[in-house]
């Protein structure tokens, strides 16, 4: 028991540790493919360094939802990390206090939260890229219920652990076309959610062109820090969902020995890695779509979760 | 589980996501704007056909369906996109943007509303027969390509993708064919394929012509008859 509080513990600060690290490598890689050199991979660690010795200014008239989402924002992903399997793939103490649904759910409180934030100033980009990111979210909830749906009825559960589980016992429900076509769309719903090209420009600094990165505009000093590093935690977590429980579960500690769990790190790491490699292919080899094309990106994403459904569906 | 059944439940599994690439395929040649995507979308679907075909010749020991596979790859990756490209022209179909009487998501709901349709209708046929893994998988898969293949022929304003939807249709014909019929005379086969070349040719130099004469090919807008 103590030894899976301690688990827990290790995987809450792994989320943490190593999320801006993450962040550096797909910055980094990203600029290498554009034949530039790049940030150092350390990058974020030190923005948010610095932004936590700097002043933090807070408008008059924000109210206090403006102060408090900092908090929500860096708190909700640590909150998922505790429901999902990160280093092992045994359930930890607290696995069966929700599933990947609940996990969705605390995601989506943190995005809430910073939406209302960005509205709360006043500012004219911050409600124009809320807005903004409602669309896209509101967009891709439906291919979320999808997704859901379909592991649950294939895994016929939606906790993490049992789900993880079922896709390679035997290996040849690896192969299943749902799960295939389901990874697609979730791949699809991750470079949405991120805010990734072909939906968003996470590098770009023009207001009106960005839909994410206007939500932050009026932070400094320590919120700012908390927002970026709650931002690269929750790209993290959204990684650890989709290689661990629906990818690849492979590399995860079966026992309960401390060098397990050790090794599991960079085995974890050495998965978001590569599959931040494949991110940085889809980035560079596409262009950003016109917000109004979003929708067809989208669409296509719900087409494929639905053909998963489907497919499944009638082979019973 | 001896081997031979580990290699059968295999071949189920991989021709069941041949199956889920080819429906998903086909929802792409409704919702991709570009026509060389859709051409290279089209390629693919009959790799994904061959590929079921030889799985399918495998499974009943049929040596018609590995004609099928083998026809399938020359003319349907290797002749058709090469005829497109020598008929209808490099500039009438490269980089060129396709329009859509139903804008594109609209038209994949209505794609995804024809998938479940042909499911609905293939179901109790199924159920009927008694019907193997296969069966299951290629034959609403097939059904919903060829419907979604019809409804891709209705819906694009543009001669070459409106081919592309037939070839789809004929396609799907083919994936449910195979699957329901594995020992096809080799003469409806060979005639199979070279009605479809002879269909892409006819209407790559009908679309030839039409984009000598009036420099665009959007048939949607070709409403009335004129005389010059």
């Amino acid at each position: 028991m103590i030894d899976k509080i301690i688990f827990n513990v290790i995987q809450v600060i792994v989320v943490m540790a190593f999320a801006p690290l993450i962040k550096g490598i797909s910055t980094r890689l990203k600029e290498n493919v554009q034949s530039k050199r790049g940030p150092s991979i350390f990058q974020p660690y030190r923005d948010i360094w610095k932004l936590f010795h700097k002043d933090e200014i807070v408008s008059e008239h924000s109210s206090w939802i403006f102060r408090f989402t900092p908090f929500v924002v860096f708190v909700t992903p640590i909150f998922v990390a505790l429901l999902i399997p990160v280093l092992t793939s045994y359930p930890l103490v607290f696995a069966f206090m929700g599933d990947m649904l609940g996990g969705g759910f605390i995601l989506a409180l943190g995005g809430f939260f910073a939406t209302l934030a960005a509205i709360d100033t006043g500012n004219p980009y911050g409600p124009m890229g809320a807005s903004r990111t409602r669309m896209v979210g509101f967009l891709a909830e439906p291919v979320f219920m999808i997704v859901f749906f379909t592991v649950s009825f294939i895994a016929g559960s939606t906790i993490p652990y049992i789900v993880q589980k079922h896709w390679v016992t035997p290996l040849a429900n690896f192969f299943q076309p749902s799960h295939i076509l389901m990874l697609l769309a979730f791949l699809m719903l991750i470079i949405a959610e991120s805010g990734r090209i072909p939906v968003d420009n996470p590098t770009g600094h023009f207001e009106l062109a960005m839909i994410d990165e206007s939500k932050g505009l009026e932070y400094s000093g320590s919120g700012a820090a908390l927002m970026k590093w709650g931002g690269s935690m929750k790209f993290f977590v959204l990684c650890c969902i989709f290689l661990n429980v629906l990818v690849a579960p492979w590399g995860l500690a079966q026992g309960t020995q401390y060098w397990e769990v050790l090794l599991a790190i960079p085995l974890i790491l050495i998965k978001i890695i590569i599959f931040v490699l494949v991110l940085v292919a889809i980035e560079s080899s596409l262009a950003k779509l016109r917000l109004f094309r979003i929708t067809e990106f989208l669409g296509a994403a719900f087409a494929t979760s639905v053909a998963a459904m489907i497919t499944d569906l009638f082979l019973m | 589980m001896s081997g031979q059944d580990l290699l059968l439940s295999f071949l189920t599994k991989v021709n069941a996501l041949a199956g889920g690439v080819f429906l998903l395929c086909a929802f792409g040649l409704v919702g991709i704007r570009q026509m060389l995507t859709c051409l290279r979308i089209y390629v693919f679907q009959s790799l994904l056909l061959a590929i079921s075909a030889v799985i399918l010749g495998y499974y009943h020991a049929s040596i018609h369906l590995f004609v099928v596979a083998a026809l399938t790859i020359i003319t349907k990756v290797f002749i058709i996109p090469w005829v497109l490209r020598q008929a209808v022209g490099y500039e009438s179909y490269a980089k060129r943007e396709i329009s859509q009487v139903i804008n594109i998501p609209a038209s994949l709901l209505i794609a995804v509303a024809i998938t479940i349709f042909s499911y609905y209708i293939a179901s109790p046929l199924l159920t009927a027969t008694g019907a193997g893994v296969f069966e299951k998988i290629n034959l609403p898969v097939g059904m919903a390509s060829l419907l979604i293949g019809a409804y891709t022929v209705t819906v694009r304003g543009e001669a070459v993708p409106q081919l592309l939807g037939i070839l789809a249709m004929e396609n799907g014909a083919f994936f449910a064919g195979i699957s329901i019929a594995p020992n096809l005379p080799l003469i409806a086969e060979l005639a199979a394929a070279f009605y479809v070349l002879i269909t892409v040719l006819v209407i790559g130099l009908l679309a030839m012509r039409i984009h000598k004469m009036i420099a665009k090919t959007a048939v949607g807008e070709m409403m009335a008859l004129r005389e010059e």
